[in-house]
This record gives C-alpha cells, sequence and structure tokens, in this order.
C-alpha cells in the first residue's frame, strides 16, 4: 500500500500525525522539563527546555512531604480495586455473553444505566452508608467504591469481548468433562487476554485518579490517596508550582508503567467490547 | 423449578457478586439519594453522632419542592447551567469523535513508525485526570505558561486563558479533548481493522474515490462502534466532573460549571444542601436516561444496532 501513495502524501500524512503526538505529549513533556528546573525557573516568560537541571525538586518532594505515604496508598488502592474489579468483571461478563439466564438482557442494560449515576446523587447516601459500616477513612471503602465505578464498564465490555470467542470453545471443554467454570477459567479466559488487560487499565487508572469519593471518605492524613492528597499540597505550597510539576511526574510513572504494559492489547481489546452493543 | 435451577445455576451464581455489590452500594444509596430530593435535608438538620451524643434527624418530607424550586428557576441557574452543560458535551463529544475518527482513519494505513504514533497517541489516556488538570493549568497560566510564552514568541498578548466565561469555556473543552480523543481513537481504530479488506480492494476496482469509499465501506461499518461509543462519550461527559472542577473550579463566577460539578458544590460547600444536591443528581440521571433511550432507539430505526 505504502509503495502506491505520493511522496507529497507521505509527507502529509506524517505531518499530521507527528503535529498530533506533539500536541499529545507536549503537556506532559513540559511538566517533565518544568520539575529538573530550579524551584522557582516556573516563573519565567522565557521559553527554555533546560534550565539548570537537577532532582532537587523531586529530593523534596520524597523527603519533606507526605507523598510517599499517599503514594503507597494509592498503590494499594489501585490494585485492590484492579483486582477485584476484573475478578468480577469477567465473570459477569462472561456469564451475560453465554449462560443466557433469565433476565441477562437486562442485567446487561442496568451495566450501561449504571455508568449514568452521577456522584452527586450517591455521594452522600454512600458516604452515610460507608459510616454505618465503618469503612470512612479505611483501604477498603474507597477500594468498593472504586469496584462500583469500575465494574459496570468493565463487565459490559468484557461481555462483548467473550461474545467474539467461539461458543464451540466452551462446547468442545463441556464435553470433555469440564463444568462451565472450568471452561471459563482454563478455556475462554487465556483467550481473553486482550479484553482483560483494557479491564485492567480501565481500572487502575479509575481508582489511581479518582478525586471526588478519595476526598470525601478520606480524612487525616493517614489513608489519603494522591488524588486527595495533592489538593492539601496545592493549599499548602500555593505557588509551589517547581513542586507540584516533580509530584505530577511520580504519579504518571505507575500510571504508565500499566499502559505501556497492556498497550498492545488496547486496540484488540477494545474493539470487540465496542462492537457489540 | 429443579430444572430451572440446574440450567441456570451457572449463570446466576456468576453474576451474583455483582449484584449484590451493585444493589447494595450503587441501589441503596439511589433509592436514598431519591428520598432526600423530596426532602429538605441539609446539613443543620441531618442528625448526626459527636462522641456519645446522638443528634437526631430534624429533616421533613416536602415533597416536590425542591423540584419546583430548581425547576422554576427560583434556586440556582438551573437552565444556565443546563444550555453550558449540553454546549460542552455536545462540542466535546463532537471533537472527540471527529479527531478520534480522523487519527484512527491515519493510523490504519501501512507506514512506517506506526506503532510508535499509536503508542504517543493513546498516552494521554494513561495520564491521570487530576495531573492533567495540573498540567493544563500550569501550560495556561496567563503570567508564566507556555501557550502565553510560545504566542509572546510571535508577538501575541497575553491571552487570560482562564480569566473570562468565554476562554474558560474554550479551555476546558480543550483539556476533555485532550484528554478524551485516545479513546474514541482505539476504539476506532479496533472497528476499523475488523471492516473486511476485500470490501475496499473491490471498491478500488469499481474505480471508487476516496470520499467513496470513507462514505460507503468506513462509515457503515464502523456503525455498530460508532453507536456504542458516542452514547458512552455523552454519559462520560455529562458527568465530567475532574476537569471542570480541577481546572476552573467552575469559575470564573460560575461560567463553567456543569450540572455535575453543581450537585457536588450544593452537598459540600458553604452550608451542605444535601436535599438539593440529591435533587440535582435525579435530575441529571433523569435527562441521560431520556436521552439514552431516544438514542438508541433512533439507532434501531435507522437499522444500525443489531
Amino acid at each position: 500500500m505504502s509503495s502506491k501513495r505520493s511522496p507529497l502524501k507521505s509527507i502529509a500524512l506524517h505531518a499530521t500525525l507527528i503535529t498530533a503526538s506533539v500536541i499529545a505529549l507536549a503537556p506532559i513533556v513540559w511538566v517533565f522539563l518544568t520539575s529538573l528546573k530550579p524551584r522557582d525557573a516556573w516563573q519565567s516568560t522565557e521559553v527554555k527546555l533546560f534550565v539548570q537541571p537537577s532532582l532537587d525538586n523531586y529530593t523534596q518532594v520524597l523527603t519533606e512531604t507526605n507523598f510517599l505515604r499517599w503514594f503507597t496508598n494509592s498503590i494499594v488502592v489501585a490494585l485492590f480495586t484492579t483486582l477485584i474489579a476484573v475478578g468480577l468483571a469477567a465473570t459477569t461478563g462472561y456469564a451475560l455473553s453465554r449462560l443466557k439466564f433469565p433476565g441477562h438482557r437486562t442485567f446487561a442494560m442496568l451495566l450501561l444505566v449504571v455508568q449514568m449515576f452521577p456522584a452527586a446523587i450517591l455521594i452522600v447516601p454512600f458516604y452515610n452508608l460507608m459510616a454505618k459500616l465503618d469503612l470512612l477513612n479505611s483501604y477498603a471503602g474507597l477500594v468498593l467504591a472504586y469496584v462500583t465505578v469500575a465494574v459496570p464498564f468493565c463487565a459490559w465490555m468484557l461481555r462483548g469481548y467473550f461474545s467474539t470467542i467461539p461458543v464451540e470453545i466452551d462446547e468442545a471443554g463441556l464435553m470433555d468433562g469440564l463444568s462451565p467454570f472450568g471452561a471459563f477459567v482454563r478455556l475462554v479466559l487465556p483467550l481473553a487476554r486482550p479484553g482483560i488487560a483494557v479491564a485492567g487499565f480501565y481500572s487502575f487508572l479509575t481508582a489511581w485518579g479518582e478525586i471526588a469519593y478519595a476526598s470525601t471518605f478520606l480524612v487525616g492524613d493517614e489513608k489519603l490517596t494522591l488524588a486527595a492528597g495533592l489538593q492539601q499540597f496545592v493549599g499548602q505550597f500555593k505557588a509551589e508550582w517547581g513542586l507540584m510539576t516533580a509530584a505530577a511526574v511520580l504519579i504518571t510513572i505507575p500510571a504508565a508503567i500499566v499502559f505501556l504494559t497492556v498497550q498492545r492489547n488496547l486496540v484488540a481489546g477494545l474493539t470487540a467490547g465496542g462492537t457489540k452493543s | 423449578m429443579a430444572g430451572f435451577a440446574r440450567r441456570y445455576w451457572y449463570g446466576l451464581a456468576m453474576v451474583t457478586p455483582v449484584a449484590l455489590v451493585l444493589v447494595t452500594l450503587v441501589g441503596i444509596p439511589l433509592f436514598r439519594g431519591v428520598y432526600l430530593s423530596l426532602t429538605d435535608a441539609t446539613e443543620a438538620n441531618v442528625g448526626r453522632t459527636i462522641g456519645a451524643n446522638v443528634i437526631e434527624p430534624t429533616f421533613e418530607f416536602v415533597g416536590l419542592a425542591n423540584y419546583i424550586d430548581i425547576l422554576s428557576g427560583r434556586e440556582g441557574d438551573f437552565y444556565g447551567v443546563l444550555l453550558w452543560t449540553v454546549i460542552w458535551t455536545a462540542v466535546c463529544v463532537f471533537l472527540h469523535y471527529t479527531i478520534g475518527l480522523g487519527l484512527a482513519t491515519l493510523l490504519n494505513r501501512q507506514m512506517r513508525g506506526r506503532a510508535i504514533y499509536r503508542v504517543l497517541l493513546i498516552l494521554p489516556w494513561a495520564v491521570p485526570t487530576f495531573v492533567a488538570a495540573f498540567a493544563w493549568r500550569f501550560l495556561l497560566n496567563s503570567q508564566f505558561g507556555l501557550f502565553n510564552a510560545l504566542l509572546n514568541l510571535v508577538g501575541i498578548g497575553p491571552v487570560g486563558w482562564l480569566e473570562s466565561p468565554l476562554m474558560a469555556r474554550i479551555s476546558v473543552i480543550m483539556v476533555n479533548t485532550w484528554l478524551g480523543v485516545p479513546f474514541m481513537m482505539v476504539a476506532l481504530l479496533g472497528g476499523l481493522q475488523a471492516i473486511p479488506r476485500e470490501l475496499y480492494e473491490a471498491a478500488e476496482v469499481d474505480g471508487a474515490s476516496a470520499w467513496q469509499k470513507f462514505r460507503n465501506i468506513t462509515l457503515p461499518g464502523l456503525a455498530n462502534v460508532s453507536g456504542t461509543v458516542i452514547l458512552l462519550g455523552v454519559i462520560w461527559t455529562f458527568n465530567q466532573f475532574a476537569v471542570i472542577f480541577l481546572v476552573t473550579a467552575g469559575g470564573p463566577g460560575a461560567s463553567t460549571e456543569i450540572l455535575s460539578t453543581f450537585a457536588f458544590r450544593e452537598a459540600f460547600q458553604g452550608i451542605r444542601n444535601y436535599a438539593g444536591a440529591a435533587t440535582y443528581g435525579v435530575l441529571i440521571l433523569s435527562m441521560l436516561l431520556v436521552f439514552a433511550s431516544a438514542y438508541r432507539r433512533a439507532l434501531r430505526r435507522s437499522g444500525e444496532l443489531t
């Protein structure tokens, strides 16, 4: 195909994609470059890529603030959310795609409708419920909250993905004496890696970046996640943009690692989910 | 009955955990929220426990009074906020979809560096929203931001990106577009790859132009994916809380406030008006439900949804 493209068209194609990539990257790169400058260097009207590069901002964020504790909290919450949400979403998605129990259509519809519920209506009653269960200011409470946010989309998407895997595979497994659950775990799940990868990515990001529940359910400093903690940070260090840029880079690293691990699967995984409605 | 249990046992067992979680953690709060919207509950009268003292709740059932207050425009600027919420949703989803489709079409060709472009273009998806919001506020800072510094180089005076209502609205749309394009692009790229190559080859034999191929093969081939991602996009953008809340906090004034941030402010700032927030929540939910069912019906009528 590429041999047929005229040089002019080829240049236009690459120019467009390069421009788009620059727009996609520029905010992140600029924050990264600023984080390497001295603490007050952001207050400059000149555009300079490097100004006395050093890791001072990072040292300060890591040693003089509670950043590390918040970071650990976020990791714990995000990992548990991902594990639980993907597990629940996978079994539900599979049941909805294969085991046509009465009401499976309504249930699938419900997964879509749940995503329409604005936090505004849920958050106060949810807060009261958490208070009653003694789950405020705890990892468990926050993980539960994020599971309710992540599962509906993931289960709904995985249902679509499982539907693209031929039923004959399950049937062969059942013939060989596997239970429906055994067929799911041993035969279908390994084939569904792209879909699972998207679900994992989505769940991780939900927990890693959520702010409304985190800043309402957590008080004190002990259990704060990054999203909630940094709100404090903004108040405390009003104009400390230098430190903020270092924090922003550190926060993006785990998300970027998860992204790079799953990115090969994203296109294949999400597609299939999207094509079936 | 025994046959029924045996037949559906597995299916029911596998959805039960999710059903339980959703009923207890979403269903109960939802009903409670709908109930709160029919009361006059505020911070002052909901009752609480301070140490050993239990203060009984004293709020009362007021029927539809909250809805009447809000919908008649007597309390808060409901229609102003609603209008901006609709514009915000329509513009954002339109930009997400068209830019996403454009980039997906380009990425679907054979070319050098395709894998790298793909990774770079999806990257904003992996940036946590609150980090993205911070990064953009930094770029848009009117005194020291990169945008104004670059504009200054070409001789354009400083722009108050977040300072006037119009510019602030343009800015939040810009930020949300940056964040939302990758999802659309990935979903549509998958859709494009599922369209059989033979269709294009046959069209080429018939001498179809690029536009004709796009119009007659690509768009119909993407109908299913498009229908789904646009619906999801509308739901997510309508309820997009973090971008507005963190980039402009609804300001200047209340010019960038959308219904979901407005409701949150009711519930958690000043005298906490729980009933008012819940009422807004119910209104948001009803509007989305009406939109979603009308949308799905329209898709089904045009035969695009299977």
